[in-house]
């Protein structure tokens, strides 16, 4: 062995850790994969005993995820004219008829809606504290700082009864506008903990500079703070979103048929008969595939992201 | 930028008076910034947290707006610390608190350890393992229901496969006493990576030197462990318990559409209890004690913790 | 930057008043998602035919109908016009005001109950129960009811086998003690390969199934809530010795005769057993039937039915919903409308030929009725004899505590038949005290 180094693992070991992690990461993403193939697995490939790995694809899942499918008396079903789509094939292979749209395309663009939303108004909010808290004499800073970050620490259960109560009051129930309030309620501590870090980096010198030259604290905010802290704000607004794109808990209470998100959703998707698995794996894939690419893109931050800021690699 | 009389005055001006007299002072800036944040968690977390405190002193059912809401004291506080149900929820909540935070902490610690060695792939590695605790945990609990399905689930055929007991001989979610370990796999499926992530970067801090110092003392690679690694990495392991302790306090969706709380109790948490309390019996009052008992709960242990941490840190 | 994100929210609350504001002339109908309202989906389009009213439907799968449902209603929730709720809910809709009181209307609109069978008036419409204030008109009879392979049943092999282990003929169960003799039979026995099992039966916890399952065995035993009815006396009722012989029953059927991995199972579950192949029996709601008959699989004629076996008396547990008008609606006129359409007897007839299980007595007082449908003289037989479970406004709490009871004791193994119903009583007794009925 070359160049002996203490802090270099040798080869063997190396090796070693490689195959063992190897064997953890096929492990912990068979789940994932299951999910992935059982959404083109026909039904009943999708609940045969033993369960198959090999399989014809199909895209029965996606279609039924989408429709909605009745079943229709056998010599009506006999007189209709040969389907026109190749969605009305599949969906004639199970000897139903599709009767109309599915409401996972409403669902899912609720959690869009709040989802977006929600992040967008976190992130303003958020930037705004952050920045105060970093460059201010912010009276009892620290106490508000554990204030907001406390608020996460309270079980959402703990206050959910007398949200409820309230938005009953307001009318806020099963409201878009609803969400977005309560959900930025929740990430605004992550948000402004976050961006406090990401702002504390910014070295104060470039706002020195920039009031030298007669930027007005606003200005300076606008045109140095903001530009600077980009990268910072566009990892901090896909944490938030992740959250309130897996919510489950305050949707469940408070939502129903009008702004009611995927994640309460998904669970509830049957077809005609038992719980239709494909159509499940098929929308928890498409809900799946945003985080999945963010996650890949965030890397980075991530562990950031996920502790608050608390740790930094 | 336009060049405006009170632009080229501003700028014969000392800043600070600068600042006075062409905007807001920094401390109405700083007011101005942090106040929507806080009003807003006041709106949405503190006066519903008072809220709470008051209904838990009332026999108030959301669900019976007709009915009169009488004052019964501590009457709510008293039925709920000494009915026999609640300390078994209690004890089912502790019971996946302590393990699954054991077992996160092994394994998790164990692949960060592994991963420190610093093969070729171990970035994207790292990225695949991480991918479970990204996911919807409602989903996660929904989709393990099909995979813990004895005839046709996964899980139980790669039981079959690697130790030969048949497939349908065991239900991880029946009874004999496995849904409790059931969901315990699962949320240990889900957040080992969290712990893995956070033991890395504490990894990863520990300076080369301190290896370099203790391999000229020719101390072995078993104590430069202990005596560096370990004591190293406890403040960053720390937190992780932290940070994964109160989530899995406040555990709900994963396990309620998982389990739903049974069979018959013994997967039901204190937050899935509360649930059926407060939003399937509409016993609003009562529930509203549950609560302010179950925050006072985590409230407390996380502040001795955090002290507890913050002495490790400064050793 | 401000100035982008405070639009992107501006346009984000905007969007949510835009969703928010339904179109005027429109209905919105919940009900449950399962076969029988796609059916209803169909029968609607009649009315939005005849009315200009557009239809749209809120179906919300069984486990989390309820739950999603009350907490509706008890929002104020202006998102159902129309409602088929589950009869239980009744009292609450009454008492709460969620539903409106429907008597002047049906004088008005000369729509007589007595046009319905009695038993489905009684639990669906009316409270307090039998007394003449309606809340609901009764849209969909069921009852919990059973289903086999008549394919097996047939098999000459099968038939030999269980003369010899059993002295008896292998056909339907005509008590419930003969059920569990012919699930028991099949437990575990190979068929074409494959091993199946008795029956599937309802043993889930979360909502309702267990306790809808288990009453099947309890009333056929005689299980009564109380001594003398409005009474709330449940001691000696609710625990007397029939009532625990039918609990210790009703698991020695789950313990014996059933599918593995099925101690959570409700109507899904039980379809997806029978669906598979895995079970000879298997007890689900009425409102399935039409579907598994054309099932492809084992459909046809692999498939039969039969009521739920009688033991000390012939009984059924009862399903089935009526439709109210929520009082939370903006349209409570067009709610009306589609309830009076629904009315009319051939739009029932219509209804039941669509696979929705009409109340209407000129559907089933048709002498064509019972053949209409291999299910149909079941369905008859079965609706005789209708017990329902408690209607209070507190039912919901009822129900938990008989869900958490039964689920310990049949599933988790916990204490004795005895122990249960004692417990039961306790739990209903507190129930009721804190609703001040006791």
């Amino acid at each position: 062995m070359s160049a002996y180094s203490v802090t270099e693992p040798s080869r063997a070991s190396k090796s070693v850790a490689a195959v063992l992690v190897v064997v953890y990461a096929i492990i912990t993403l068979l789940p994932l994969l299951w999910i992935i193939s059982t959404g083109f697995k026909s039904g009943p490939d999708s609940i045969s005993y033993p369960p198959r790995v090999l399989f014809e694809p199909s895209l029965e899942g996606y279609v039924n995820l989408f429709t909605t499918r009745t079943r229709i008396g056998a010599e009506q079903f006999a007189a209709l004219p040969p389907p026109e789509t190749w969605y009305d094939k599949i969906v004639r292979q199970s000897g139903t008829v599709i009767a109309g749209q599915s409401r996972f395309g409403e669902r899912f663009m609720n959690s869009v809606i709040i989802g977006f939303g929600s992040t967008a108004l976190s992130i303003f909010l958020g930037t705004l504290a952050a920045y105060a808290f970093s460059r201010f004499k912010v009276p009892l800073k620290d106490d508000l700082l554990f204030f907001i970050l406390s608020t996460r620490m309270m079980p959402p259960i703990a206050v959910a009864i007398p949200i409820y109560l309230m938005y009953r009051e307001l009318g806020l129930s099963d409201t878009h506008l609803g969400m977005i309030l309560l959900y930025t309620a929740v990430n605004i501590s992550l948000a402004v903990w976050l961006l406090k870090g990401f702002i504390d980096e910014i070295p104060r010198e470039y706002e020195e500079a920039a009031l030298i030259d007669g930027y007005t604290r606003f200005q300076a905010f606008r045109k140095v703070v903001l530009p600077q802290a980009a990268t910072g704000i566009a990892s901090t607004a896909i944490f938030c979103l992740i959250f309130a794109w897996n919510e489950y808990a305050f949707a469940v209470l408070l939502t129903s048929g009008k702004a009611q998100t995927a994640p309460p959703f998904i669970p509830t998707i049957i077809g005609v008969g038992g719980q239709d698995w494909p159509a499940v794996a098929a929308g928890a894939t498409l809900f799946l595939l945003p985080v999945m690419i963010f996650t890949i893109l965030l890397r980075k931050h991530l562990l950031r992201g996920i502790t608050f800021g608390a740790v930094r690699k | 930028m336009t060049d405006t009389p009170i632009d080229r005055m501003a700028r014969a001006t000392p800043r600070i008076v600068a600042r006075r007299v062409r905007g807001l002072s920094d401390r109405a800036i700083a007011w101005l910034f942090v106040a929507p944040t806080i009003f807003l968690l006041l709106a949405i977390n503190i006066f519903p947290l008072i809220w709470t405190v008051r209904l838990s002193f009332t026999n108030y059912a959301a669900n019976r707006p007709g009915r009169e809401v009488e004052w019964v004291g501590l009457r709510n506080y008293e039925r709920i610390l000494t009915s026999e149900g609640i300390w078994a929820n209690m004890q089912t909540t502790a019971h996946f608190l302590i393990w699954t935070i054991t077992l996160q902490v092994l394994i998790g610690f164990t692949l960060a350890w592994l991963i420190n060695r610093k093969f070729k792939g171990n970035d994207l590695l790292t990225t695949l393992i991480v991918l479970p605790m990204m996911l919807s945990p409602a989903v996660v609990g929904n989709f393990w229901t099909f995979l813990y399905q004895p005839q046709i689930g996964l899980f139980n055929y790669m039981i079959e496969l690697v130790t030969g007991t048949p497939a349908s001989s065991f239900s991880m979610l029946g009874p004999g006493g496995l849904a409790k370990w059931s969901i315990i796999i699962v949320d240990t499926w889900m957040w080992t990576p969290f712990v893995m992530l956070i033991c890395l970067a504490g990894l990863r801090s520990i300076p080369d030197y301190i290896y370099e110092a203790a391999e000229v003392d020719r101390a072995s690679k078993w104590r430069q462990f202990w005596t560096i690694t370990v004591p190293m990495v406890l403040p960053f392991l720390m937190l992780a318990v932290l940070f994964r302790g109160i989530e899995n306090f406040k555990m709900f969706d994963m396990v309620v559409l998982l389990t739903g709380g049974g069979p018959g109790n013994e997967t039901l948490l204190a937050s899935i209890d509360l649930k059926r309390e407060a939003f399937e019996k509409w016993r609003t009052g009562y529930s509203s004690a549950y609560a302010i008992i179950l925050f006072v709960t985590v409230f407390g242990l996380a502040s001795v913790y955090v002290k507890a941490l913050n002495k490790v840190k400064q050793r | 930057m401000k100035v982008r994100l405070l639009t992107a929210t501006a346009v984000g609350a905007l969007l949510s008043a835009g969703v928010a504001s339904a179109q005027s002339n429109e209905l919105t109908l919940c009900w449950a998602a399962w076969d029988p309202a796609n059916a209803l989906v169909e029968l609607s389009k009649d009315f939005e035919a005849q009315s200009g009213i557009k239809m749209k439907f809120e179906f919300v799968p069984w486990p989390n109908f309820a739950d999603r449902m009350l907490n509706e209603l008890n929002s104020g929730g202006q998102l159902c016009d129309l409602l088929i709720g589950d009869s239980q809910w009744i009292g609450g809709g009454a008492e709460n005001g969620h539903y409106i009181k429907l008597n002047d209307f049906f004088a008005a609109e000369s729509i007589s109950m007595d046009d319905f069978a009695p038993a489905t008036v009684y639990a669906y419409s009316t409270w307090p129960k039998g007394e003449p204030n309606y809340y609901a008109l009764p849209a969909m009879g069921d009852a919990n009811g059973w289903f086999y392979r008549k394919d097996w049943f047939e098999r000459d092999d099968i038939r030999a086998a269980f003369l010899e282990a059993t002295g008896r003929e292998l056909g339907e169960p005509q008590t419930q003690k003969e059920l569990l003799e012919i699930a028991q039979f099949f437990q575990g026995r190979e068929i074409d390969g494959q091993t199946v099992y008795g029956a599937s039966i309802f043993t889930e916890r979360g909502s309702e199934g267990i306790t809808m399952g288990a009453t099947g065995a309890l009333y056929a035993w005689g299980f009564k809530y109380e001594n003398t009815p409005g009474q709330y006396d449940m001691e000696g009722a609710v625990n007397s010795p029939e009532a625990v012989e039918a609990l210790e029953f009703y698991k020695e059927l789950y313990k014996t005769g059933t599918p593995p991995g099925y101690d959570n199972a409700y109507m899904e579950q039980s379809l997806d057993a029978f669906k598979s192949g895995q079970v000879a029996m298997a007890m689900n709601w009425f409102a399935f039937f039409p579907g598994l008959a054309a099932d492809p699989t084992v459909g046809g004629d692999k498939i039969d039915f039969f009521v739920n076996p009688a033991q000390n008396q012939p009984a059924s547990t009862l399903g089935g919903q009526g439709i109210s008008v929520v009082s939370y609606s903006d349209n409570v006129e067009g709610a009306l409308q589609y309830v009076k359409w629904f009315a009319q007897p051939d739009v029932q007839q219509k209804w039941w030929s669509m696979g929705g299980y009409s109340c209407h007595v000129s559907v089933l007082n048709d002498p064509g009725f019972k053949d209409s449908a291999p299910f149909a003289a079941d369905f008859l037989a079965a609706m005789d004899n209708v017990y329902d479970f408690w209607q209070e406004p507190a039912y919901a709490s009822l129900l938990l505590a008989m869900q958490d009871r039964l689920h310990n004791y049949v599933v988790a193994d916990q204490g004795t038949a005895q122990e249960a119903l004692d417990g039961l009583i306790a739990d209903w007794t507190e129930v009721f005290e804190d609703e001040g009925k006791l």
